[in-house]
């Protein structure tokens, strides 16, 4: 048993594998939040006044507003002052094809797994990757756009398809919503924009990666995906960060809006920089997510894998207007050493026949804290909504934490809604039972998790169910004694 | 009398003055200390808003603003009182009632007022050390203002049969009034007794009855503690009870609520104690524009202590209904068990409910599992029913009660849950308020 230890001890120290910097030349503004600024990241994306407008509004309001505290999480108090809004690998104009692009921002997302020219010609996984603060190479666009879908970095949508992002921007997290998303609404940089038009089902996954570079950055991305009627998407996001000592602040929006029948699939594996073991550094992670199914027999799926961050503070929520619209959230969160999360999902019931599930998976090691925190609301109007709910969390170790905080309100008698939750560590006796027939303790517990997780990665699209797979087994190295 | 706030303040304050006073010269110091602390705190902390997490969906606001006195001493109406309850102590409003008291109790047991010179001893060294008032403004304002309250002794392996009751009854006056009854319980090691609070009302009028109990149960003691709430609808009752659970004792307690326009409970208790085991039985019965609201929260401070929760709820009418339980496992407390459910039974399209289960988890060797639903009558049994010539609302009646009647099922003191069990039906039966109905 001790030896094991001390062999998962070594196993616990192994380097956090996506931690190198990228040395390209970046165009940044100085550090600091003020009007000026934001002028400035307007200016340098070409955007039209009403945007400018848009996030001076945000910026002045976020000025009134106060950091939240309610959250289960403990961190030193950010100097909002002391970030740097904007970073962009230097080049002179925006790459035609993947051939212009930095060679050395490919290299980078080699290393990350994702090359995109493979992916472009092998996978047929469509990929936006964003760097810092800019999207620097969407691929397999045009095929994309015969079928009249519009997949590209937020700026370029600007410009091009202004009336739909005007149309949609801040319709379904307004700038007012919360202190992070008012941050991001003023200083946001790119991200990706996806509209799919009325009936068409997005024949590949589209994806987009976010790696967050230069240091002192902050990353404020947003993405906004629209289904108009009857159109399916399934969406995937990736991230990674280097190795540094002083926390990063990714503050991200995500907006989702599903018309009549039609369907998002929303799927995350975040995998920032979760700071060492003592919990130096490591990314802040305070996202906004939110799905709204406005259409009748509309549906938005949210699944995650949360394993980095040292501290994450997200809720993808749906907002269950259409009549018979399902909203679903799949979860699984692991939280290592010092790492903390508070994250769960809002299911607001609106509509009449709407049903919603959710299925969280909390795994915390090493001093890890992990929260679950969800609110299930059914209102007056929602006849006949259902809703299940079941959150489980693992313990591996004595020092860590799991909490759970549902929030269940109901104003309709004809609602059926519930909850369930466990928290145990992993049976002594299952343990016992792999080892009996030569399985290794590491062996045995990686199977015994990724049994527990099952659940939740089977909502993953095959590509990203490997690699999560993968992902967590090397989040929880080291964590078993 | 709706008045200001700080019209309302400034009364509060009247009456800690007047506590002060009155108890100076025969209160041991410590507890004078303890009130002009609780005095202080309950002044910094305020009655809570609905921003405040604990209070989030109970409402506060119209206690906060009336104009509540001090109650006045009150001739209480006969027959009010239960023939089953024979070992018993009586308030009414908020005062020491010998001649409706026992004389005599029970080998082993010592009770009486917490004034009565005979207890001097435990409720200087014991009163006001479990329920803590630092967070809780109503805790605060109870300490600063209790003008008497019930102690009960239990001595060391005293077997104890008769269930001991402490009856509170409120009689209610012109004016808005305010009583704030305390109860201390000390259970010595290896005793074994049953406690039984009944909170009554007698006659028409506002008044907020704020109430704390502290129960402390040392080593292997076997306690049943009752609280049954069944006051007017004009009245609004705020209680803490405060367990505290030393190696091996074991407590039962059930929470009935059916009175009172607002009610708000607060039961907690801390395992403190290797093997400490205890059992939260919970019924809410609320129609009208009733609000109940029951918050819970087992301490779990040592391993191998376990817990089971069993909070069930039937809301009719506009009632609004609130629970919130909170497993708080401590770093350490390895094999802890615990298992929570809360389930509610909707019976009218008015009726809400706010439920809010909770696990703060900080060890690894321990099972936890919460559960919690909310849902109606099942259209099939009903259908069942009436297929044998049941009428609807017999039916409704029925499944509700059985619904409901588990929990009654969990007491030990035969009298109590036959009353409980007609209160029950009684409550369940006039459907003026069911909404849609047949």
């Amino acid at each position: 048993m001790s030896t094991a230890i001390n062999n998962i001890e070594e196993l616990a120290l192994r380097e956090y594998k996506y931690g190198f910097v990228t040395e390209i030349e970046e165009e940044t503004v100085p550090p600091g939040l003020n009007e000026d600024i934001i002028r400035t990241i307007s200016a340098k994306k070409n955007e039209p006044e009403w945007l400018l407008e848009w996030r001076l509004r945000a910026y002045r309001h976020w000025l009134t507003m106060e950091e939240p505290k309610w959250a289960n999480v403990h961190y030193p108090p950010i100097d909002y002052q002391a970030i740097r809004y904007y970073a962009a690998p230097k080049r002179a104009r925006r790459p035609k094809s993947l051939d212009e692009v930095d060679p050395e921002i490919l290299r980078t997302y080699e290393r990350l797994g994702i090359p995109l020219r493979e992916q472009e010609l092998l996978a047929g996984v469509a990929v936006d990757a964003v760097f810092d603060s800019v999207s620097v190479a969407t691929t397999f666009k045009e095929k994309l756009a015969e079928l009249g879908i519009i997949f590209c970095s937020f700026s370029e949508a600007v410009q091009e398809h202004p009336e739909l992002v005007r149309k949609y921007l801040g319709s379904v997290v307004p700038y007012t919503d919360n202190f992070f998303a008012t941050l991001n609404s003023a200083v946001f940089s790119d991200g990706s924009f996806c509209y799919v038009p009325k009936g068409v089902r997005c024949p590949m996954e589209l994806s987009t990666y976010f790696r967050i570079n230069a240091r002192d950055t902050g990353q404020f991305e947003r993405t906004l995906i629209i289904a108009d009627e009857g159109a399916y998407v399934s969406y995937l996001e990736g991230c990674t960060a280097p190795i540094r000592d002083t926390n990063q602040l990714h503050a991200a929006v995500v907006e989702l809006i599903a018309l009549d029948n039609a369907e998002i699939k929303y799927s995350t594996v975040q995998n920032w920089y979760p700071g060492d073991k003592e919990g130096r550094g490591g990314i802040y992670n305070f996202v906004t997510k939110r799905g709204k199914c406005l259409g009748v027999n509309s549906k938005i799926s949210w699944t995650q894998l949360e394993t980095g961050s040292a501290i994450t503070w997200k809720y993808p929520s749906c907002l269950l207007i259409g009549e018979n619209s399902v909203g679903e959230f799949y979860s699984v969160a692991v939280t290592n050493n010092r790492q903390q999360a508070d994250t769960g999902t809002k299911m607001i019931h609106i509509g009449k026949n709407t049903r919603s599930t959710i299925v969280s998976k909390g795994i915390s090691a090493g001093h890890g804290q992990n929260t679950y925190r969800g609110m299930v609301k059914i209102l007056k109007t929602a006849d006949n909504a259902r809703n299940y709910s079941q959150c489980d969390s693992l313990l591996i170790g004595d020092k860590c934490g799991a909490h759970t905080f549902p929030y269940l309100e109901v104003k309709n008698a004809t609602a059926r809604v519930e909850h369930e939750a466990t928290t145990s560590k992993i049976g002594e006796d299952q343990l016992f039972y792999c080892q009996q027939r030569g399985i290794s303790k590491e062996d045995a517990v990686n199977l015994i998790v990724s049994g527990f997780c099952k659940q939740v990665f089977k909502e993953l699209p095959m590509e990203f169910a490997v690699e999560a797979q993968k992902l967590l087994s090397i989040s929880l190295e080291g964590s078993v004694g | 009398m709706a008045a200001s706030v700080k019209e309302a303040q400034d009364l509060w304050l009247d009456a800690f003055l007047e506590a002060e006073q009155r108890w100076r010269d025969t209160e041991p110091a410590r507890l004078r200390k303890l009130r002009a602390e609780a005095w202080d705190r309950f002044r910094s902390l305020g009655f809570p808003t609905t921003k405040h997490e604990e209070w989030k969906y109970t409402n506060v606001a119209p206690l906060a603003r009336t104009a509540f006195r001090t109650a006045e001493p009150a001739e209480p109406a006969a027959g009010v009182l239960p023939d089953s309850a024979v070992a018993r102590l009586v308030f009414v409003n908020g005062r020491f009632e010998e001649r409706l008291s026992s004389a005599s109790w029970p080998a082993g047991v010592r009770a009486g007022s917490l004034r009565d010179l005979s207890l001097r001893a435990v409720v200087e060294e014991r009163l006001g050390c479990y329920a803590r008032f630092d967070q809780h403004p109503f805790v605060a304002l109870n300490t600063a203002l209790f003008e008497d309250g019930a102690v009960v002794e239990i001595a060391r392996g005293a077997v104890v049969e008769q269930p001991l009751w402490i009856i509170h009854l409120a009689v209610p006056s012109g004016q808005p009034s305010a009583c704030h009854p305390r109860v201390l319980v000390a259970a010595g090691e290896q005793s074994q007794a049953s406690v039984i609070e009944l909170y009554l009302s007698a006659g028409q009028g506002i008044f907020f009855t704020n109430a704390v109990t502290e129960l402390a149960a040392a080593q292997d003691a076997i306690i049943e503690h009752y609280r049954i709430q069944q006051e007017a609808l004009s009245a609004y009752h705020v209680a803490t009870v405060q367990y505290h659970q030393g190696r091996g004792a074991s407590i039962l307690s059930h929470n009935v609520a059916f009175g009172a326009g607002l009610a708000r409970n607060d039961v907690n208790s801390v395992l403190d104690g290797e093997g400490a085991e205890c059992i939260l039985n919970g019924l809410y019965v609320a129609g009208g524009e009733q609000l109940v609201d029951n918050h819970t929260a087992l301490d779990h401070a040592q391993p191998h202590t376990s817990s089971r929760e069993f909070y069930k709820g039937v809301l009719d009418g506009k009632a609004t209904g609130v629970f919130n339980g909170k497993i708080m496992v401590r770093p350490g407390a390895q094999k802890t068990d615990a298992i929570q459910s809360n389930k509610n039974l909707l019976l009218s399209p008015e009726a809400s409910i706010n439920t809010k289960p909770q696990l703060e988890i900080y060890a690894d060797d321990v099972r936890c599992t919460h559960g919690a639903t909310v849902g109606q009558l099942d259209e099939e049994a009903i259908f069942y029913f009436r297929t044998r010539g049941i009428p609807r609302d017999t039916a409704r009646e029925l499944l509700t009660f059985a619904f409901a009647a588990d929990v009654l099922g969990r007491m030990k003191v035969e009298p109590v849950r036959e009353q409980l069990e007609r209160e029950l039906f009684r409550r369940l039966r006039p459907s003026g308020n069911r909404g849609e109905g047949a």
